[in-house]
Formats: C-alpha cells, structure tokens, sequence
C-alpha cells in the first residue's frame, strides 16, 4: 500500500478502534471520487470517522446537521445585501468545504435532502442564477439513521443510488470497546491529530485510481455478478449500469491501496457488499433476510470466468 | 389441495388429450357398451377439473370396476388373451382418471398411455398406425412436459418442440436397440389364437360364392418383385390350395396331403421373384405354377402345393423360381389318378349325360375337353360376381338353367364334367395375375384376384391346366376382374376407380407400405442375423446380440454425456487459463478444489494455510497467472513460463 494512505488508514486506526476494514472502505470511497453513505445507530462513532478522515487528510471539514426544518438555503448559502457596497453579497453555505458531513441526512425534508444530493451529483452549486463550483476533492459523508426509527425521511432509492458506498459500522467488539473506554476522550483525540496528507496528493491518488487496469476477464465477471443480479430471484430490481460503474471504480480503488496496478477479482468481492448492498433490495416476501447475505450469496453463485 | 389434484384443469384436458388419443383406435373393437362409459367417464372427468369439483368417492369407482371386468367377460367369454385384456386396459385407464388426485397419479397415468400406444400394434403394424402412435406419443410426452413443469405454464407451441425435440434425441438408441434387439420367431407377445382372427384369404374348401365373396376385398394377399423379367399376368396363375373331392355341393382337400417330393420336367427358363406374404392364417405360399426352388421353410407336395411348417400369422418373406412351361405328373401313380375321377353318383344326372354324350361322340380326352369348352363358350353363359342360388343338384342347375357364375362355378362345373367322362381332373384355387406397382416396380396381388381353375390329367402331357373361366370371358384372364364382370355388379372400391391421379396415390401409398413391410417388419430373426453377419457379428447368438445392445447402447450414451460435458465445460479463454485450470485441477485431486466463486489470490491464501510446503511455488504460479489474466502482462515467455510452472507442479 503507498504509505501515504496507509498512514491515513493508520492513524484513524488510533482512534476508531476495531473497525480497520470500514475505515479502509470509507478510503477506496474517496480515492474512487464517491460519496460515502454510513448507517447505523446514534453513537457509535459515525461522525467520528468523518471527522478523523478530514483532519487526516488534510481537508477543511464542515459538519451540517439535518433537522426537519431545514432549507435548502441552510446548506447553500444566501445572498445578502450589503449596504456598504450597495449589492447583494452571497454568503456560502457549509457546502462549500473539502469534507461534509451530512448528519442524519434522512431527518429533513426531501427538498432539503435533495439540494444537497445535487450538489453531490455536480460537484457545482446554482442558486439565485449563479453556478459557483465546489472545492476539490469534494466528498460527502452522510449518516443516516436506520430507517425504522421513527421521524425519518427514508432516502428515495435514486438518490441512494447516488452514494458509491453505504458502510455499517456497528458496535466495537468487546477488546475495542475496553481500549474505548480506557483511552482519551475521542474528541481530544482528534485535536491533537496531524495531517498526513494534502489535498494535492489526494487528487494524484485519485488519478492513479484511474489509471487501474481492469481486463476483459475482470469486467466478464463483473457483467456476470450484474447479469446475476438481474435475474435472481432474490431481489427486487437488478444492479443498475451505474452501480456496475460504481462497482468498478471501487474495486479499482481497493486494488491500488492494495499496491497492485489491476484489479482482482477479489477486490469486486470484496467492495461488492458495500456498493450493491444499499442498491439491492430484497424481493418481497424476503423481507426478513439480511441484505448482506444476499449479497453474499450472490457472489457464490457466480463463478468467476 | 385442490379438489382435481394438484395437477390443474390445463393439464388435466393434456394429459385426457393424450389418452384419448391413444385408445380412439382401439373404438374399432370394444364393445360399444365400453367405449360410450369410456367416453362418459372422461366427460365426468374434465367437468370435475373444469369446475374444480372434488372426485368422487372410491366405492362407486370400485363398482364401476367390478361391473366392467364382468361385462368384458360376459362380452368375450373370457377375460384373459388379447381382445378382453385391451378392453379391460382401456376401462381401467378411464376408471385411473376418475382417482387421478396426485401428481404421482398423473405420472402413473403417462406411463399407462406410454404402455397403450404399445396395445395398438396388437392389432395393425401398418405405417398409418405407426404414424398415428408417433403423434401419439409427442402428444403424451407434451402433457408429461406439463406436469412437470408446475410453475411456469409452456405455450403449446413450445411444449411440443420440446417434446418433439426429447423424441428426437432418443431415435439412435430406438435404432440400437431395434437392430441388436434379440428378434424371436413370431410375435413378441404369446398371443392367443383370437389375434388371427378375421385375417381373411383363401380356404381349403370351395363352394359356389366363396371366391365371388373374397374378390370384394381390397385387402392385399402379397405382394412379389421379381428378379427376371415380370411374366404377362394372364401367365400368373399364383398356386395355392389343390382340391380333389366333391360331396355334390363342397370342394374339399379330401385325404391329407403327401409330401413326396414331386418332379416335373421344366421348358424354359426360370422365373425368379420374392413374395411378401400377408398373413393368412393357413400353411399355404403361394407361388407361381410350377414352384421349382423355395427358400423359406416350407415343403413341396405331390400336387405341388408349397406348404410352410407353421401357419403364416405374421408377414413373411420368401423367393422362389418357378417354371411357366412345363411337364408334370406323367407317372402319376394310379391311385392318385383314382382319386382325379372320384364324383357323388347320386346327383346332378343331367350333367353326367352331357359329359357322357361327348366321349361317345369324340372319343379321345383332347376332344371332350375341347366339347366342354365350346359348351362354355357357346352357349349363353354369363361371367358375374353375383350369381343366383343354386338348388340341390347344383351342377345341373348352373350348366342347364341359370349360366351365371364365377370362376369357381366354372371350375368345379369344369372338373365335374370331365370327371363325369373319365378324365381325372382336380381343382386348384389361387390368384390370377396382379397390380403392377409401377412406383418401385413389383406386384401387388389382392384377394380381389382369387381364382380357381382346373387341371386335367393327360396320358401323353401329364397335368395340363385348362381354365374355363377363359372360355366365358377372355377379359378375366388378361386384364383382370374389374374388366370381365358386368357393370352392375359389386366390385371391390378399388378395382372400379378409373381416376388416374387415385390410381396414382394409391400405388404411391402401397408403395411406401411395401418398403415399410420390407424394411421394419419384415426386420425378422433371419434377416437380423444376415445383417449382424454382414455387419461382422460372427454367428450371432442371442448372448452376442446382447452384448452388442448393452455396447451400442452404453456407447450412446458415454456420448451423450461425454457431449453434455463438454458443452458445459468451463469457457476456456487460451492457454493462460487452460493452464490455471489445469493447476486447479491438480489441487482438487489433492482435495483442494477451488470453489467456483473464489479468486486466484483467495485460493492461493488457502491453499498455502493448508499446504505450507507449497507455497513458494504457489504463490509463484499465481503471481504469473494474475499478471497475465488480470493484469497487462502479454508475453508468449510468461505463458510458457506459467505452462511450464504447472506442468512441473506436483500437488
């Protein structure tokens, strides 16, 4: 692995215990330019995650709190009139920042959801006539509470469609959970935290992404496992051609942070459960299974070409 | 469950389709009472799948049973052998339907069409029925396509294409196993003697309107190709019965036949033909006057009857020569020629007279002859197929009174006279000529060509035929019944169409019936055993046979799976992964398989933890493989390198 990233994976490593293969995922997300989605319960270390990537990374970092009453202009940003110039001054919103944090995203409103979704989508921002573009890298990491709890507005499957990945963290095993216990408060923690890396570097990482070869082999399979998708069963709708997008940029990402210049068909396998498991859902009647193992039980089906 | 089974009405209607299919034939035969409660029960039936009804209760079902079983007996007398044992097959199959509640029934009652279609062939192995069962058979395996294939319902269309494919996959081990298939002489099943019932031909006893009678039927008696050039049909007298005693009305046999074998003194050349016999249900071949050589197995009497050892109750084939001129009997021995002059004193005064009067004119036998010939000719004598009744001195009656009659009153009105002059005379009944079959040039001969003539016997000549029908209508004798017989009469349905383009179809057809008797079943122990010779099978027995069928078909089948494998064998993409599926293969032969799903890197982590030893050179295949599958790595040397790695590889 080049040892820039692994020193970012490292040092988040510090701080979010146990949880080493999601942190690597929330990386091959951003290295492949996508959009992070965590769901999980309040509490276990979301925010904490986002929060060690962008200090890590060295990116600037904003945080915007989703609550049903907000606006699309809480996220943007408005014009203002300044007297002084005697014209309309526009006053960015938390938007424009290297590193978001979408808390808790499916509390507001779908027309506050979706501004920010499209923000996501066009790495550029129209309000009031003007297009203003984001910074770069620019990348969202949105929380969401699992669904059933209650005063949710459910993300609606297009714009789920629209994060790279969706990670779970779930809670720390019981040695982590005692090294959470015993060790600093989190919050301290990050404060102390240097940057690894730098933006610029970040964007050569992203380029090298790109550059991951991926043989006709490699995408035979991957056509299977969509192909697969498509006719199983199992599910309700198939892969769609921009998760298979997906699928590949995160393999290719997963691949370069194992230090290699082609993907394997272990690195599909590997990404698959966190870029198809948001995407799948399971076929009525098969409410009560577990996503992820159909997600497993796909791979098992297909053998690889 | 649902009240029909779990089957459905859809498949129910396939599967009653089906069946009835394969019993409609089978309407010829039974008992009317059987085929209307077949008939109401499968009615019952699909208006119980229709409506979704629940069957009845079995005891009615039991009764119905027991009600047909005795109304078969009381029917045929009997409720063994094959007529009450098809009647019983069939009412059991409709009775099947009505407790038809599983799928297992369903099956059950695929099977039982499979087995009916098999019933058939008891009664016609023509190619119609052959034909029909055919259909048959796609059409029960479509409705056992159906049950099986609960879930998602076939278009007909498709349903039938894969039936029709299925058949098709079967036909070479149909084809194995009816070439080595042990044949056994006669039919495969015993049957009893009811199966030759109703076969009708020729009989060893003549009375007046039993030929006239046979001349209806279209049926054909045999069929001959020959070898040398076809004789004109007026010289086909084809031999069958002889017949030496009269009681005054019958023409019978008289004492038993005597096997001595009988010479004559050809003139001429030979002909030579094959004759392929309709069963008869009799020991007579029929073959052309004088038969001098028969392969099939059979004996030559004194009065040149060919006689086969069994009664032929199943086609049968076999070549003769014959010799149209000849000299025969010469020295016949005086009480044959006793038996030649044998007449009931007590009747028919008139004719005797008559024939008494010629020999005091004439003298010698050639003049009588002639003397009752110009009779014949002379006088108003009319050839018909439906002559008047005779009374009790019947010879006089048709000689004197009525003159109308067929061949076999002119025979027997023939040989009585000469008998009553002296002459030893006897009557012999057979065919005359035949249907030229143009399409594939043979013979066809129907039981509306049955003859009879006479033979009188000649110091100097020996036993000269003399036909008198020819004398009251040449036009029998060269261009056949349909000719000779007045408009008015009956005639065979057959024998009147003048349409050419009928004429055509029907010889087309018969020709098509021909190479099928030829071919399928004429496919017999000996002919089986020629071929296997031929085919290098020395001597063949029925254990050879055997052992034959169980190679050709296990043959079959090796390759059947051996095709199946490889069409479903992993797509192999060039020598990169020929050779990383080799080295997959020699792992799983040490109980490493890689599983379908699992990736290079995976299996090779795996196969390291389990095999320490091997992971050095392991890992070195993988590396290689992974660059040149995976990665961008192309060059013949790493492929040779990767193929030499695995060869050497030693699990």
């Amino acid at each position: 692995m080049p040892s820039a990233i692994d020193r970012v994976i490292h040092q988040a490593c510090q701080v979010i215990l146990g949880k080493e293969r999601q942190i690597r995922l929330a990386m091959a997300c951003l290295l492949a330019k996508g959009h992070l989605l965590i769901e999980d319960l309040p509490g276990v270390g979301k925010t904490t995650l986002a929060h060690v990537l962008a200090k890590s990374l060295g990116l600037d970092f904003h945080r915007i709190q989703f609550t049903s009453d907000m606006l699309p202009a809480d996220i943007l940003g408005v014009s203002v009139f300044d007297r002084g110039s005697g014209a309309f001054k526009f006053h960015p919103g938390p938007i424009f920042s290297q590193v978001i944090l979408a808390d808790e995203v499916n509390r507001a409103t779908p027309k506050a959801q979706s501004a920010l979704l499209e923000a996501m989508e066009e790495h550029q921002v129209t309000t009031e006539g003007e297009t203003r573009p984001l910074p770069r890298p620019f990348f969202v990491i949105a929380t969401q509470n699992p669904s059933h709890l209650v005063g949710t507005f459910s993300l609606p499957e297009s714009q789920l469609d629209r994060f790279l990945m969706r990670i779970q963290l779930g809670y720390p095993d019981s040695q982590a959970e005692r090294g959470l216990l015993k060790g600093l408060e989190r919050r301290e923690m990050i404060s102390t935290l240097s940057p690894t890396m730098d933006a610029p570097e970040l964007l050569s990482f992203q380029q090298k992404v790109r550059q991951v070869h991926a043989a006709d082999p490699l995408l035979d399979y991957v056509q299977a496992l969509i192909q697969r998708s498509r006719e199983a069963a199992d599910f309700e709708h198939g892969l769609s051609p921009r998760a298979g997008l997906a699928l590949l940029a995160g393999a290719r990402a997963w691949a370069l942070m194992d230090g290699r210049g082609q993907i394997l068909p272990e690195d599909v396998q590997t990404v698959l459960p966190a870029v198809a498991g948001h995407r799948l859902n399971p076929a009525h009647g098969l409410a009560k299974v577990n996503g992820t193992e159909l997600v497993e039980k796909l791979v098992s089906e297909v053998a690889i070409p | 469950m649902a009240a029909n089974g779990d089957i459905g009405f859809r498949n129910t209607a396939w599967l009653i389709g089906a069946l009835a299919m394969m019993a409609a034939p089978h309407a010829e035969h039974l008992p009317v009472w059987e085929s209307l409660l077949c008939v109401m029960l499968v009615l019952w039936r699909l208006h119980i799948a229709h409506r979704n009804l629940s069957l009845p209760p079995r005891w009615p079902i039991i009764l119905i049973a027991l009600g047909t079983a005795v109304g078969v007996a009381l029917s045929y007398g009997i409720l063994f052998g094959r007529e009450p044992g098809v009647a019983l097959l069939i009412a059991l199959v409709a009775l099947k339907l009505m407790e038809m509640r599983t799928l297992r029934d369903a099956m059950l009652l695929v099977y039982l069409g499979y087995f009916g279609v098999l019933t058939n062939f008891f009664y016609s192995q023509s190619i119609l029925i052959a034909i029909y069962m055919l259909a048959t058979v796609i059409v029960t395996t479509a409705a056992m396509l159906g049950l099986n294939q609960m879930a998602g319902e076939l278009p007909v269309r498709a349903r039938f294409r894969f039936a029709a494919t299925l058949l098709a996959q079967s036909v070479p081990l149909m084809l194995v196993l009816f070439v080595f298939f042990p044949r056994i002489q006669g039919p495969l099943w015993g049957l009893p003697q009811d199966a030759h019932a109703g076969l009708s031909g020729l009989t060893d006893t003549m009375t007046p309107g039993s030929i006239s009678q046979l001349t209806l039927s279209d049926a054909v008696a045999f069929r001959v190709t020959f070898a040398t050039p076809m004789p004109r049909p007026s010289q086909m007298y084809w031999r069958g019965p002889v017949l030496w005693n009269y009681d005054g009305r019958t023409w019978t046999q008289g004492r038993p036949t005597r096997f001595k074998a009988p010479g004559f003194q050809p003139e001429g050349e030979a002909v030579r033909y094959t004759v392929t016999l309709e069963p008869h249900n009799r020991h007579w071949l029929f073959v052309l006057d004088l038969p001098a050589e028969l392969s099939a197995r059979s004996r030559v009497t004194n009065d040149f009857q060919a006689i086969a050892y069994l009664p032929v109750r199943e086609r049968m084939r076999y070549e003769a020569a014959s010799h149209l001129q000849y000299r025969s009997g010469l020295a016949e021995a005086p009480s044959e020629l006793q038996r030649a002059l044998q007449l009931p004193p007590e009747f028919n005064p008139r004719g005797r007279a008559l024939a008494q009067s010629w020999r005091l004119r004439g003298g010698s036998d050639e003049a009588v002859i002639a003397a009752a010939l110009a009779h014949f000719r002379e006088q108003p004598f009319v050839y018909t197929l439906t002559p008047p009744q005779l009374g009790e001195h019947a010879m006089d009656d048709f000689l004197f009174t009525v003159r109308r009659g067929f061949c076999e009153h002119y025979a027997s009105a023939f040989v009585f006279l000469m008998r009553a002059a002296g002459i030893p005379s006897r009557v012999v009944l057979g065919y005359l000529g035949g249907e030229v079959n143009p399409v594939g040039n043979y013979l066809i001969v129907r039981q509306a060509e049955a003859h009879a003539w006479a033979e009188v016997w000649l110091a100097e000549r020996g036993w000269v035929r003399v036909d008198p029908t020819a004398a009251v209508s040449p036009a029998r004798i060269e261009s056949g019944v349909a000719a000779a017989v007045p408009a008015g009469d009956p005639l065979p349905a057959l024998a009147r169409v003048d349409y050419r383009w009928i004429k055509q179809l029907r010889l087309r057809l018969d020709a098509v019936a021909n190479n099928w008797n030829q071919w399928v079943l004429g496919y017999t122990p000996e002919r089986q055993t020629r071929f296997l010779t031929r085919a290098g099978l020395n001597a063949p027995d029925w254990k050879s046979m055997t052992a034959a069928l169980t190679i050709g078909t296990g043959a079959l089948l090796l390759a059947f799976v051996a095709w199946t494998l490889w069409r479903l064998r992993p797509a192999v993409q060039g020598a990169v992964q020929a050779a990383y599926l080799r080295f997959c293969s020699k792992l799983a032969r040490r109980g490493l398989p890689r599983g379908q799903a699992e990736g290079p890197r995976d299996y090779a982590t795996r196969v390291s933890r389990a095999r320490p030893e091997l992971a050095q050179v392991v890992d070195a295949v993988i590396q290689l493989y992974i660059q040149l599958r995976y990665g961008t790595l192309r060059d013949e040397a790493a492929v040779a390198q990767l193929k030499r790695l695995v060869a050497a590889f030693k699990a």
